[in-house]
C-alpha cells in the first residue's frame, strides 16, 4: 500500500504544486524520491508531531494541500488536539497518513500497534476516514482524498499486501466496493483485513455457504445503503477489522443496524478485544492470536449462522 | 502600505476605549480573563493600528499579515480591537458570550471577520504560525506572521517544538510576542513552573530576542516596526506586562484571571479609565 500511495502522490505532486508532504522524521528508504524530486513540497519536521500537525494546518491555511506522514499512532494520537482544533475545526486540507495500521508493526510492541485510531478519528467532526483494502484501493484513495477538500485520515497497511481487485475498480469515497456476492451472509471488511475476508469467503464456499464481501474502505462517511442492502438481501452480517471492536467498523455498522427500521439480522463484530496485545509477534501471528486468522473468522461465521433463525 | 497611520496618542486613546469595552463585555457576560485581556491591550492596539498590513474591508486579502492570538482567553480584547479597527460592527461586542452568537469566550474564527484561527487550548498558535510563515517563504509571498502567547502558555511542549522549528527554517517573517505578566492560572509563574530565564531560553533556541515594557507604546512600536531585526532568524519579543493593567485594583491580581467585574467594580473601573483620558 505504501508504494501505491507514493506512486499516486508523486504523480499528482508533479502537476499540483499545492501538494506538500511533511514527515515526522520517519520514512527512511521510502520518502527520499519524493523529497528529491519535490524539495519545495517536502518537509521533515523532526520528531515533533504536535508542531508538525500545527505547521501542516498553517500551511494549509495558506493554500497548500498537506499530507502528514508517520507510522502507527504518531500522526494521530500524539497530536490529537492539533488534529481536532487546528485541522478539523478550520476545515483545512490536511491529509493525515498513518503507515502501519493495526498490527503491521506488531513485533515492535504495543506502542506501535495502531488499534484505536479508526475509532478516535471517526469521532472528529469534518474528518473523512479511509482505510484501503489493498494497493489498488490505496492508490485510488490517495487521488480521491486530494480531490475532496477538507481533513482526511488515511490508514495504510505497510508494504507487500496482495492486490485483491482483479478487474477495474469503481472507487468512490463513501461507497463500499463489493468484491463478490452471496446470500447467506455479508462480510464487511475495512483496511488490510480484506484478504482475510476473501479467504474466509472461499473457505465458506467449500461448506456451501455463500458470502457477499464488501470492502468498506471509507469508514466515514459510512455507506449506510450498502449495510442496509446487506441486511435485507443476505442472512447475516459480520464485520472484520484489525482494530479494537470498540468504535471502529464494527461499532459504526452496529450503529446503523441498531437504528434500522424493520429487519434484524444476526450480526457479529470481529476485531480486537479491549485489552492490549503485549506479546511480541509478526502481524500474522498477532492477528491469529486475537481471532483474526482465517480459521477463527470462519469459525465465527459458523457460530453466527448457527444462532441465526432458520 | 496603509494610509491608516494613527499617532501614538490616538493609539493610547484607543487602548483606553478597548479596556472600557472589555470591562463592559466581561461584566455583561459574567466572563473571566479581564486581567489577561488588559495585559495585551497595548500590544494589540499597536499591532492593529501601526504594524499589521490588513484590510478590514477585505479580511481575506491573500497577502495580509497573519495575526494569531495564541492565548485564546484574551478573546474579548481581540474582538474589541477588531471591532475598533472596522472588521465588524461594534454592536457585536454587546453579544460577547451570548447564546447563539458568534463571539465565543475563546478566540473563534467561525463567522468572525479578521480572526485567522480559533484558539483556546494553549500551545497551538506558534506551530500554526510556523506553518503560515514557512508557506509564505516558500511561495515568495510578503506575508508576515505575528503570534501573541501568554507566559503560562510557555509550559506547553508544543511551543518548544515550534521554538526549535522556526530558527531551523530561518523564519524571519515570524514574530512571537510573549505576554509576560508573571501570573498564570494558579499563581505566579515563578511558583507554578518557573520560566526564568525566559529570554535566554529563546535566545538559546536561535531566536532574535528583545525585551520591552509591554505597556510602553514607544517601545512596542520600536520593537514591532523593526522586525526582523536579524536576517534568517525569527523574532521573539518578551513583553513585560502587568495583569489587569489600567485599573489599579485589578493590577497584578490573580483574582482577575477569573472574576468578572460586578456593577460597582465596573463603575469604579470605568471611572478610573475615564480619568485617564
Amino acid at each position: 500500500m505504501r508504494a501505491a500511495f507514493f506512486r499516486a502522490l508523486m504523480d499528482i505532486a508533479s502537476t499540483d504544486h499545492r501538494i506538500t508532504l511533511i514527515v515526522g522524521d520517519l520514512g527512511f528508504g521510502v520518502v527520499e524520491p519524493f523529497a528529491k524530486q519535490f524539495p519545495a513540497q517536502f518537509l521533515n519536521a523532526g520528531v515533533a508531531e504536535q508542531n508538525l500537525t500545527g505547521v501542516a494546518a498553517g500551511m494549509a491555511l495558506m493554500g497548500r494541500v498537506v499530507f502528514t506522514y508517520s507510522i502507527a499512532n504518531f500522526p494521530t494520537l500524539r497530536c490529537l488536539e492539533q488534529i481536532r482544533n487546528d485541522v478539523c475545526y478550520h476545515r483545512v486540507n490536511v491529509k493525515i497518513v498513518a503507515l502501519g495500521g493495526g498490527f503491521a508493526y506488531g513485533a515492535l510492541g504495543v506502542t506501535h500497534h495502531a488499534t484505536e485510531d479508526l475509532a478516535v478519528m471517526r469521532s472528529l467532526p469534518e474528518m473523512t476516514v479511509v482505510a484501503p483494502g489493498d494497493p489498488i484501493e490505496a492508490e485510488f484513495a490517495t487521488r480521491a482524498i486530494i480531490a475532496q477538500p477538507g481533513p482526511c485520515y488515511l490508514r495504510l497497511g505497510r508494504s507487500g499486501e496482495p492486490v485483491l481487485h482483479r478487474s477495474g475498480v469503481d472507487f468512490e469515497l463513501g461507497k463500499a466496493i463489493q468484491l463478490r456476492d452471496g446470500n447467506d451472509l455479508t462480510i464487511i471488511s475495512t483496511g488490510g483485513m480484506l484478504s482475510t475476508a476473501l479467504d474466509t469467503a472461499a473457505q465458506l464456499d467449500v461448506r456451501g455457504i455463500s458470502s457477499r464481501v464488501l470492502s468498506m474502505h471509507t469508514l466515514k462517511p459510512l455507506d449506510e445503503d450498502a449495510i442496509a442492502n446487506a441486511a435485507c438481501e443476505t442472512g447475516a452480517i459480520l464485520t472484520l477489522e484489525e482494530h479494537s471492536r470498540i468504535g471502529g467498523l464494527g461499532g459504526a455498522v452496529a450503529e446503523v443496524l441498531a437504528e434500522m427500521e424493520g429487519r434484524r439480522v444476526p450480526f457479529r463484530r470481529i476485531g480486537l478485544p479491549p485489552g492490549f496485545a503485549p506479546l511480541a509477534g509478526s502481524q500474522e501471528y498477532l492477528r491469529a492470536a486475537h481471532g483474526l486468522g482465517t480459521d477463527s473468522v470462519v469459525q465465527s461465521v459458523l457460530n453466527l449462522l448457527e444462532i441465526a433463525p432458520a | 502600505m496603509n494610509a491608516f497611520n494613527p499617532s501614538i496618542d490616538e493609539v493610547k486613546e484607543l487602548s483606553r476605549r478597548i479596556r472600557m469595552q472589555v470591562l463592559q463585555m466581561t461584566h455583561r457576560a459574567k466572563s473571566s480573563h479581564v486581567g489577561s485581556c488588559f495585559s495585551i491591550v497595548d500590544l494589540l492596539t499597536v499591532l492593529y493600528m501601526k504594524v499589521l498590513r490588513v484590510r478590514p474591508d477585505e479580511p481575506d486579502w491573500p497577502d495580509r499579515d497573519r495575526f494569531l492570538l495564541s492565548k485564546g482567553h484574551g478573546a474579548a480584547a481581540l474582538y474589541a480591537t477588531l471591532a475598533e479597527r472596522g472588521f465588524f460592527p461594534r454592536e457585536w461586542l454587546t453579544e460577547f458570550y451570548a447564546d447563539g452568537t458568534q463571539l465565543a469566550g475563546h478566540v473563534t474564527h467561525h463567522g468572525v471577520p479578521g480572526v485567522e484561527v480559533s484558539t483556546g487550548s494553549l500551545g497551538h498558535g506558534l506551530p500554526l504560525g510556523c506553518g503560515m510563515a514557512l508557506a509564505a517563504k516558500r511561495d515568495g509571498r510578503p506575508v508576515r506572521v505575528f503570534a501573541v502567547m501568554s507566559d503560562g502558555e510557555c509550559d506547553e511542549g508544543s511551543n518548544w517544538e515550534a521554538a526549535l522549528f522556526a530558527p531551523h527554517h530561518r523564519l524571519d517573517n515570524l514574530t512571537a510576542i510573549i505576554d509576560y505578566n508573571k501570573i498564570q492560572s494558579f499563581g505566579s509563574v515563578e511558583e507554578v513552573l518557573n520560566l526564568h530565564p525566559l529570554a535566554e531560553k529563546w535566545r538559546a533556541f536561535g531566536w532574535a530576542v528583545s525585551e520591552i515594557d509591554g505597556h510602553n507604546y514607544e517601545q512596542i512600536v520600536a520593537a514591532l516596526e523593526n522586525v526582523p531585526t536579524q536576517a534568517n532568524r525569527p523574532t521573539c519579543i518578551i513583553a513585560h506586562t502587568v495583569k489587569g493593567k489600567g485599573v489599579s485594583f485589578m493590577e497584578g491580581q490573580l483574582l482577575w484571571h477569573y472574576r468578572p467585574p460586578d456593577v460597582s467594580e465596573l463603575q469604579a473601573a470605568l471611572q478610573e479609565l475615564e480619568g485617564h483620558r
